[in-house]
């Protein structure tokens, strides 16, 4: 099933925020839109509702660019800015939240914390390949016990006659029963956060998939599960001390979330307003309804604003000054708009809404976990209230 | 073997198509400009493959202002080594035609390239009138293209089967769907292409042959009508007197 409209999307720039854009900016959301109609928009359908995860499309992605974008060119990246990084990953989203998380997870939450917290041998021998997607990456922080308090988390990093052993257990983790590669955390002897990186085929480490998922269906997701798995000294993140570690990856990525998310939404009110357009009811096109309209009115005003706060924030990320709470704010309101923008704009295709042979119940769904990962919505919202009261609401 | 291809910068495929001043001129308002799709799937890509596989170079040239410089960056993106920008409005066929022979002249090119046509103006004028101007053989409509040294074989679409043509450097073709499978640039690609030459050339003076008197939408379409199957005799009355086809 392809959703008819997905050829003649061109996104939504209400108040000609293109000019604010780069010539680079924009050829990079060009190249990347015109990939995902080739080879994502044919085939997400499907791989959704079959729960298959388009693991051909991992070298695709590192071929276009997607893979780490951020990340210097001599480690693979090419060194763009923040929101170059955001906008490849709005048109990934438009197609898919899955598709984009693969991309997050790669590019934010294993390049990254290598590159800023790895040695120069780890950044050479993961970097280069994690880029042009040779192989996937993982990033383990969840445990089953420990989603938002992760400093709770029980898995541990201990050294015992001369070596370093992993054990424990991470869940709900985005690639893993697919990838090559694991960053996790755990806790030392001294009760220290440290990363380390988790290669396939070590003694004691298992992936086990999450089945059963009616979000995400087309991103791969599992388990992390180590037992007295012997991690090599030189697999350990030297720079990496601290629950700050994994927060500044997570950082990165919801950046990435909150321009990504508006791709979803911005995809569900093309087709809204397509089909509004077309379909006639009481002699008239549903669009000339004014309560259709004003569902459409609030659709856009929100992606405009949603738009105006990422590229602001990216602007300020370039320089330096965005701090996580205002990263925190753009990933909790983005993808709380297009989680409201994709059951507006369902509700405005009635029967047609809930089929697979238009994108809304897909992302609607996918949304319902972005709302969740990295941060759940409530979360966020102590963290702007901390950030505004400078009081701690979290435990 | 050095390629020289002519793109044009047309309306997107999406655009709601107007005129303004007494429908004289295309309504250019909203406007997002693309490369036109024969030239960039098709010719562009066809002598990037050939420059790779033999070696050579691929030069872009482009008749317009500073604003399609972001179009032609495309170009570069996807893998042309540099480019020209005639600084000038394109005019009439004869006009373009006329700047991109004046600056072909002095690159002695094998190959100048262009798409059969541009999907706005469709006017498929410029190859041949270029060919004419720079006094070498112009193969049109070729939907494949094979080099061996300095000879081409080039197989072309004719009403109701093809035509296998050969020629020797340097010739003029126009390319058509088939010739090759349209490259999307990707990042890097994207972020060489600021590095590349563009060189911006003066035109020459010429005056256009041809001017656009006024232009006009076809008829909307009408209403379509649904007729029950079991009631032929409707369908061939409203054939006979309304449409007035049988
Ligand atoms: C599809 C998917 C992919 C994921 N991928 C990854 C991955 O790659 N790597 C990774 O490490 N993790 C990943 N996660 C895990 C994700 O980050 C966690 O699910 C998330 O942090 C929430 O944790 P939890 O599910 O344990 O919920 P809990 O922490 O148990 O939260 C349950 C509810 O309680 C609320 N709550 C918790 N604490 C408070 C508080 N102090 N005040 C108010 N409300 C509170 C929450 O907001 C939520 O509504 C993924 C999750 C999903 C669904």
């Amino acid at each position: 099933m392809i959703n008819r409209y997905a050829q003649s999307y061109r996104g939504f720039d209400y108040v000609l925020l293109d000019e604010l854009l780069t010539d680079e900016q924009k050829a990079v959301r060009d190249s990347v839109r015109a990939w995902v109609n080739k080879s994502v928009i044919p085939i997400i359908e499907d791989a959704a509702e079959n729960c298959a995860f388009p693991e051909h499309l991992v070298k695709e992605l590192g071929e276009i660019g997607a893979f780490g974008p951020q990340i210097p060119q001599e480690y693979g990246g090419l060194g763009v800015d923040y929101n170059t990084y955001g906008i490849i990953m709005q048109e990934l989203e438009r197609a898919d939240s899955g598709l984009r998380s693969t991309a997050s997870v790669q590019g934010s939450l294993v390049m990254f914390p290598i590159w800023k917290y790895g040695s120069e041998e780890q950044k050479m021998k993961y970097l280069p390949a994690l880029a042009k997607g040779e192989y996937l990456g993982c990033f383990g922080l969840t445990e089953p016990n420990h989603g938002s308090n992760p400093q709770g988390m029980e898995t541990t990093l201990k050294y015992k006659d001369g070596k370093y052993y992993l054990n424990g257990a991470k869940m709900w983790i985005t690639n893993s029963p697919k990838a090559g590669i694991a960053v996790v955390w755990a806790k030392n002897d001294q009760g220290e956060i440290v990363g380390c990186v988790v290669e396939r085929g070590m003694k004691g480490f298992s992936t086990p998939e999450i089945h059963g998922k009616w979000s995400l269906r087309a991103s791969i997701t599992g388990e992390l599960i180590f037992d007295d798995v012997e991690i090599p000294e030189e697999n350990i993140l030297p720079k990496a001390k601290g629950l700050k570690a994994p927060l500044s990856c997570l950082s990165s990525a919801r950046f990435g979330i909150g321009w990504g998310s508006l791709g979803a939404a911005m995809d569900c009110l093309h087709v809204a307003v397509e089909y509004s357009k077309e379909r006639i009811q009481f002699g008239k096109p549903i669009g000339q309804f004014q309560l259709t309209q004003k569902k459409l009115a609030e659709m856009i005003t929100e992606v405009t604003k949603g738009q105006l706060l990422a590229w602001r924030v990216g602007c300020l990320a370039a320089e330096g000054k965005a701090s996580p709470a205002m990263i925190s704010m753009v990933k909790r309101n983005n993808v709380e708009t297009a989680l409201t923008i994709a059951r507006d704009s369902r509700q405005i295709l009635g029967g047609m809404g809930i089929t697979g042979e238009f994108p809304m119940m897909r992302h609607m769904m996918n949304l319902e976990s972005v709302i969740t990962y990295e941060g759940t919505h409530d979360i966020h919202l102590l963290i702007t209230g901390m950030d505004l009261t400078g009081l701690n609401a979290f435990g | 073997m050095k390629f020289l291809v002519c793109i044009s910068v047309v309306p997107d495929t999406t655009t709601k198509i107007s005129f303004v001043d007494g429908d004289t001129k295309f309504n250019t308002d909203k406007v997002q400009w693309i490369l036109n799709p024969y030239d960039e799937w098709y010719a562009l890509v066809r002598a990037i493959e050939l420059k790779e596989a033999n070696g050579g170079s691929v030069t872009v040239i482009n008749v317009g202002g500073a604003d399609n410089e972001q179009v032609i960056r495309k170009a570069l993106a996807i893998g042309a080594d540099d480019a020209i920008r005639v600084d000038a409005e394109p005019g009439d066929p004869f006009y373009v035609a006329s700047q991109i022979a004046n600056a072909a002249k002095s690159g002695s090119y094998d190959v100048v390239m262009f798409g059969k046509e541009t999907i706005s103006y469709n006017g498929s004028n410029v190859g041949g009138m270029t060919a004419e101007l720079l006094g070498l053989p112009f193969v049109s409509y070729a939907s494949k293209l094979e080099m061996a040294a300095s000879t081409a074989t080039i197989e072309r679409e004719i009403e109701g089967g093809k035509e296998i043509v050969e020629v020797n450097t340097p010739f003029v073709c126009s390319a058509a769907k088939g010739m090759a499978e349209a490259r999307i640039p990707n990042m890097m690609g994207i972020m060489n292409a600021k590095k590349k030459p563009l060189n911006v050339v003066a035109p020459v003076s010429v005056s256009n042959h041809t001017t656009i008197v006024k232009y006009e939408l076809p008829p909307a379409k009408s209403a379509c009508k649904m007729i029950n199957p079991d009631n032929m005799d409707e369908l061939v009355q409203l054939l006979h007197n309304e449409a007035k086809v049988i």
